[in-house]
């Protein structure tokens, strides 16, 4: 593939025998994040709630009226560990739009090891209430011939929840390169293309100024904006028609289509993926956790 | 001539891993979101509800689209 390099997490440095890539950064960077936004908010609760109490007080009472509507009252316990999960995953899918550091959650280790533990949480709630033989009749309900199916699927629950989210923050940005060397490519062409003749950047810059002129009258933004593309195209046409430019190759289309691009990938996207994950790790829970009528 | 031929046999195979691999997830969510619509329309009290479970449904018929992205994605760039 010319010019488009998709890597894993590169190796940073190392600490003793430990290596450090570039994910294990960023998530010490939200760790540390959380932490420090965490003792900020919850230090000097006054009875009469400033702004930003009042904001986090929403907050976490949104996050508590989900878990209470999808695990009931009895699993309320589980709030802080679904709240971790869900702010984890979203700052770790946001904090790849600083362009510097990498998404955690485009690593598969980071969000393997949350599914893991999901499943060990899973796994002890259910020995704890029906003893380990009891745990492992299960795996022959409803009949024993089913046993090789529900292992699989009981080995395949956090290797799906993982990938799923690993699959679609790491796809995000491979599209979002993809489509980004894509337009490189486009704009060089279309700037020769412009520039195959000395007429056609002068009748872009006239255009340009023209629709200026038309947007400033009318005090209307569209023409205004499709006057800067126009000038900013025939300008550069013109350079590379004198061969003012040299061998520098400007990629203006890579100013502004890839932001749109990363409000989905990014804003849209992390958030779906980390409600998502925190909502099946709080049904899977909650299915090991029945009310205490039935328990009995 | 070989390399070129591995490069196109890579283009083609995910090229076809991801666009065979879409038609059930699309499928799928479509009917879902579907008919949580018509519920929504018929009882809109219970659309909360019915906003969570589907995307939850969605988010699980999405797993096999996944698959077939990951497995598109280590044939163009790992294999």
């Amino acid at each position: 593939m010319d010019g488009i390099e998709v890597s894993g997490a590169q190796t940073l440095f190392f600490i003793g025998p430990i290596a450090i890539p570039q994910t294990i950064l960023s998530l010490i960077v939200v760790t540390a994040t959380l932490c420090f936004a965490g003792i900020l908010l919850g230090r000097n609760l006054q009875k009469h709630p400033g702004k930003l109490q009042v904001l986090t007080e929403k907050g976490v009472t949104m996050l508590m009226n989900l878990v209470r509507d999808t695990m009931g009252e009895h699993n309320m316990g589980w709030v802080p560990y679904i709240g971790t999960i869900f702010l984890s995953s979203i700052l770790g899918s946001l904090i790849g739009m600083t362009g510097f550091l990498r998404s955690t959650t485009a690593d598969l280790a980071v969000v393997l090891t949350w599914a893991v533990m999901t499943s060990v949480i899973i796994w002890y709630q259910s020995i704890k209430r029906n003893g380990v033989l009891g745990w492992l009749k299960g795996f022959t309900e409803p009949i024993w011939v089913m046993t090789p199916m529900n292992l699989v699927s009981e080995i395949a629950q956090p290797i799906a929840m993982a990938f799923r989210h690993f699959g679609n923050v790491a796809g995000g940005s491979i599209i979002t390169m993809i489509i980004y060397t894509a337009l490189s490519l486009l704009s060089t062409t279309l700037i020769r293309l412009i520039a195959s003749s000395i007429l056609l950047p002068l009748i872009l810059v006239a255009l340009g100024a023209f629709l200026l002129f038309l947007g400033i009258r009318k005090k209307k933004l569209l023409p205004k904006i499709l006057a800067i593309v126009f000038g900013v195209l025939g300008i550069l046409g013109l350079a590379t028609c004198l061969e003012l430019l040299g061998d520098v190759q400007i990629p203006i289309l890579q100013v502004g289509v890839p932001a749109v691009l990363s409000i989905y990938f990014d804003l849209f996207s992390g958030f779906v993926q980390a409600f998502v994950f925190s909502l099946l790790s709080m049904v899977y829970i909650a299915g090991a956790c029945p009310p205490p009528e039935i328990q009995e | 001539m070989s390399e070129a031929f591995i490069i196109a046999a890579k283009a083609i195979g995910a090229g076809l891993c991801m666009g065979i691999g879409a038609i059930g997830p699309a499928i799928g969510e479509g009917n879902a979101v579907g008919k949580a619509l018509e519920g929504m329309a018929r009882q809109p009290e219970s659309a909360g509800t019915l906003r969570t479970n589907m995307i939850l449904g969605c988010a699980v018929t999405e797993t096999t689209g996944i698959y077939s992205l990951v497995i598109a994605l280590l044939i163009l760039f790992a294999l």
